[in-house]
C-alpha cells in the first residue's frame, strides 16, 4: 500500500429534513487533505446521516458536496470511489477474507496477478498476512474489523468513511484499534471521515473533530482545543465532565460570589458561565500562585476509584464542585475527609468562559 | 416402564405425564397421511377398479399410464405449465419482496397484502375471473394462460418466504458491496442473492408444485392438448373408476413430497 494524492471534501449548505425534523440543518464543513475528521455527536445528532450522505446513500435535500473539485451530491454510491468501513463490519458471509478483500477489484475489472498482490499486501497492512483463504464465520471480531478495513483500502480510496467501526469491539481491543488506525493513517494519508459517539476514541484519533448535535455543527477545531476551549454548554457536557459556575460580568471583569477571577480571553458579548473540568482543579495545600483563582468549600463526599479520586465539594452559595485528583501517595486529597474545608485551586489559563444559556 | 418415569425434557414433566400427548399426536399423523398413502396400495392392484386392499397384486395401471399418449401428453403439460411458473412466480416474487423491503413507501404494508390476496380469496374466484378474462383475448386452453393463472396462485408463496428471508438479511452488507464500487443490481447478484438462495429455491420447488397439484384453476382454463394432469385425473374419476389414477396419485405423491422433502433439506443445510 503506498501512499497517494489525497482528495479534500467540500460540505457546504447541506440540509437533510425528515418530517418535520433536521437531520443536517445547513451543515458546513471542510475536510483538508488527508487529513483524520471524526465527526462526534450524541445518537441522533447527525452524525451518521452527514457520513451516509458522504458515500451516498442518504441524499440531502439542500446543498452541496464536493470531493476535490468534483460535485458529487447526485452521483450514486458505486461511482464515488470511496472505502467504507460499516459499524458491524459487512463481511460477505459466503466469500472467503481473500474474496471480500478482492471484491472491489473484481468489479474495477483488475487483472487477476495484480489482484491478488493488492489483496496481499492490504491483509499484510492490517496484520492478517495469510489470513486469505479463512471463512469470515472462522475470525474473531478484531479479526473482521481488519478484512473490513482492508476491503475498503485495496482499490486505494482517496476518501475513506468509517462509521464508528470499533463500537462492537470490546475495551482493550477497542484501545488497541485506535492506536493502529491511527499509524493506517498516517502510512496511507487518505481523507479519512470517521464517525463516532465516544468522546475519547474522537480526542486519541482526530486531526480534528467535528462536534454535531440537533444536525447542526457545534463546533469544528482540534482535540485540545475542543476539549479546553469548549464554545458552548452542549461541547463542554458531551466532551468529558463539566461543572458550571455562574459568573457576573462587568465589561471585560468576571466575579463569581464576588471575587474577580483571574481568566483567558472573554466572549464577545452576555452572560457568562465558567467552565470548570474536575482534573483541572487542584487542592491547595499552601499558598496560591498569583494566577490561580481559589475556591474554598466543604468536603460532602468523597469517591475513591483506584487511579483517582472524586471529591464533591460544596462552595459558601450552595453550588456543588467536582474535583478529580490522582491517588499518588502525598497527595493533598489523601488527607481529606467528609467535612473538611478545601481551598481549591484554578489555574487562569484552565478558566475557560462560555456563553451562558438561560434554561 | 422406566421410559415413563423419565422427564421429557429439561422441566419435571416425565414421558408417562406426557402419553396423552405423544398418542394424540400420533393419531392426528395418521389421520393426515393414511388418505394420502392409501392409494399406493391401490395403484398396485390387478383388479378392474379401484379396490382397498388389492386382492392380487401387479403393476399394469403403471403399464397403462405409460402406453397412454393422452396421460403422457397431459403429464408433459403438467411438468411444463409448473416449469414455466416456476419461472415466472419467482423472479417477479423476489423481486416484489426485495421492493417491499427496501422500500420506505407508507403504503408498503397494503402492497404487500395486495400481493398475497391470492391465497386468501378462495381459488374459485381466481379460476372464475381468468376464465372470463381468457376468453374474451381468446386464451383459454393455451400454455401462457395457464402459466399467468398458476403464477398468480404462487406469487405470494414467493413473496412470504422471500420477504420472511430478507428479515435476517443484513441491508450492510449491500451497502457495503454498493460503496465498493457495485451498482444497485450488481450487489444484489453478488451479495443479496447467495445470502437467500435457499430460501430462493425454496420458494421456486414450492411454485413448481403450487402449479403442478392444481386442480380448479386449471379445470377453468386448460384444456384439448393443454389439458393438465390433475385436470384428467379428475375427469377420468368422473367417467370411469380406473386404478391408472392410483397409479398417477402415486407418482405425483413421490415427486412432490420428494421436493417437499429437498425443500426442508434446503433449509437445514443453511448454516
Amino acid at each position: 500500500m503506498s501512499k497517494q494524492q489525497a482528495l479534500p471534501i467540500s460540505i457546504s449548505g447541506l440540509t437533510k429534513v425528515y418530517g418535520d425534523i433536521f437531520a443536517l440543518n445547513d451543515v458546513d464543513l471542510e475536510v483538508q487533505s488527508g487529513e483524520f475528521l471524526t465527526l462526534l455527536g450524541p445518537s441522533g445528532s447527525g452524525k451518521t446521516t452527514l457520513l451516509m450522505a458522504l458515500a451516498g446513500f442518504t441524499r440531502p435535500d439542500f446543498g452541496s458536496i464536493r470531493f476535490g473539485e468534483d460535485e458529487i451530491i447526485s452521483m450514486p454510491p458505486h461511482k464515488r470511489g470511496v472505502g467504507m468501513v460499516f459499524q458491524n463490519y459487512a463481511l460477505f458471509p459466503h466469500m472467503t477474507v481473500a474474496a471480500n478483500v478482492g471484491y472491489p477489484l473484481k468489479l474495477r475489472k483488475t487483472p487477476k496477478a495484480e489482484a491478488e498482490k493488492l489483496v496481499a499486501d492490504a491483509l499484510e497492512t492490517v496484520q492478517l498476512g495469510g489470513y486469505g483463504e479463512r471463512r469470515i464465520s472462522q475470525l474473531s471480531g478484531g479479526q473482521k474489523q481488519r478484512v473490513a478495513l482492508a476491503r475498503a483500502i485495496v482499490f486505494s480510496p482517496r476518501i475513506l468513511l468509517m462509521d464508528e467501526p470499533l463500537s462492537a469491539l470490546d475495551k482493550n481491543l477497542r484501545e488497541h484499534m485506535q492506536i493502529e488506525l491511527r499509524h493506517l493513517h498516517e502510512k496511507l494519508g487518505m481523507t479519512t471521515v470517521y464517525v463516532t459517539h465516544d468522546q475519547r476514541e474522537a480526542l486519541t484519533m482526530s486531526d480534528r473533530i467535528a462536534v454535531i448535535n440537533h444536525g447542526r455543527l457545534m463546533q469544528l477545531d482540534t482535540p485540545r482545543t475542543i476539549y479546553e476551549r469548549p464554545a458552548n454548554r452542549f461541547i463542554a457536557e458531551f466532551i468529558g465532565e463539566s461543572t458550571f459556575l455562574q459568573v457576573e460580568r462587568d465589561g471585560d471583569r468576571v466575579s463569581f460570589s464576588g471575587t474577580e477571577l483571574k481568566t483567558g480571553a472573554l466572549p464577545a458579548a452576555g452572560k457568562l458561565a465558567l467552565v470548570v473540568r474536575p482534573e483541572r482543579l487542584s487542592v491547595l495545600d499552601g499558598p496560591p500562585t498569583p494566577d490561580t483563582n481559589v475556591f474554598s468549600g466543604t468536603v460532602r463526599d468523597l469517591v475513591y476509584q483506584g487511579d483517582t479520586v472524586l471529591a464533591y465539594v460544596t462552595l459558601a452559595d450552595g453550588t456543588d464542585l467536582t474535583v478529580r485528583a490522582g491517588t499518588r501517595t502525598g497527595e493533598p486529597i489523601e488527607k481529606a475527609s467528609i467535612g473538611d474545608r478545601l481551598e481549591l485551586g484554578l489555574k487562569s489559563a484552565d478558566a475557560v468562559l462560555i456563553p451562558r444559556e438561560e434554561a | 416402564m422406566n421410559w415413563l418415569n423419565r422427564p421429557a425434557s429439561e422441566t419435571q414433566i416425565t414421558h408417562g405425564q406426557r402419553l396423552w400427548l405423544y398418542i394424540l399426536a400420533t393419531v392426528i399423523m395418521i389421520l393426515l397421511v393414511a388418505p394420502t398413502v392409501i392409494v399406493i396400495p391401490m395403484s398396485f392392484s390387478a383388479s378392474q377398479y379401484l379396490e382397498f386392499p388389492p386382492r392380487e397384486w401387479s403393476l399394469r395401471w403403471y403399464e397403462h399410464y405409460l402406453n397412454s399418449p393422452e396421460w403422457i401428453q397431459a403429464t408433459w403439460t403438467s411438468l411444463k405449465a409448473g416449469f414455466f411458473t416456476m419461472c415466472v412466480a419467482t423472479p417477479i416474487g423476489t423481486a416484489a419482496a426485495y421492493g417491499l423491503f427496501v422500500t420506505k413507501h407508507p403504503l408498503s404494508r397494503m402492497f404487500y397484502v395486495l400481493l398475497i390476496t391470492p391465497i386468501m380469496i378462495p381459488v374459485i374466484l381466481i379460476a372464475i375471473a381468468a376464465f372470463y378474462v381468457f376468453v374474451q383475448i381468446r386464451m383459454v386452453n393455451s400454455m401462457f394462460g395457464l402459466v399467468i393463472a398458476h403464477s398468480i396462485l404462487a406469487l405470494p408463496l414467493v413473496l412470504i418466504v422471500i420477504s420472511a428471508a430478507l428479515k435476517s438479511f443484513d441491508m450492510n452488507l449491500e451497502m457495503a458491496a454498493r460503496s465498493l464500487g457495485a451498482s444497485r443490481f450488481t450487489a444484489f447478484m453478488d451479495v443479496t442473492l447467495p445470502q437467500i438462495r435457499f430460501s430462493v429455491l425454496t420458494a421456486a420447488l414450492l411454485s413448481f408444485l403450487t402449479s403442478f397439484d392444481e386442480v380448479i384453476v386449471a379445470m377453468f382454463v386448460s384444456g384439448g392438448d393443454n389439458s393438465t394432469l390433475t385436470r384428467n385425473m379428475f375427469n377420468a374419476l368422473r367417467d370411469q373408476i380406473d386404478p391408472t389414477i392410483a397409479s398417477i396419485s402415486t407418482i405425483m405423491i413421490v415427486i412432490s413430497s420428494s421436493l417437499l422433502i429437498l425443500t426442508q433439506l434446503f433449509r437445514k443445510s443453511r448454516d
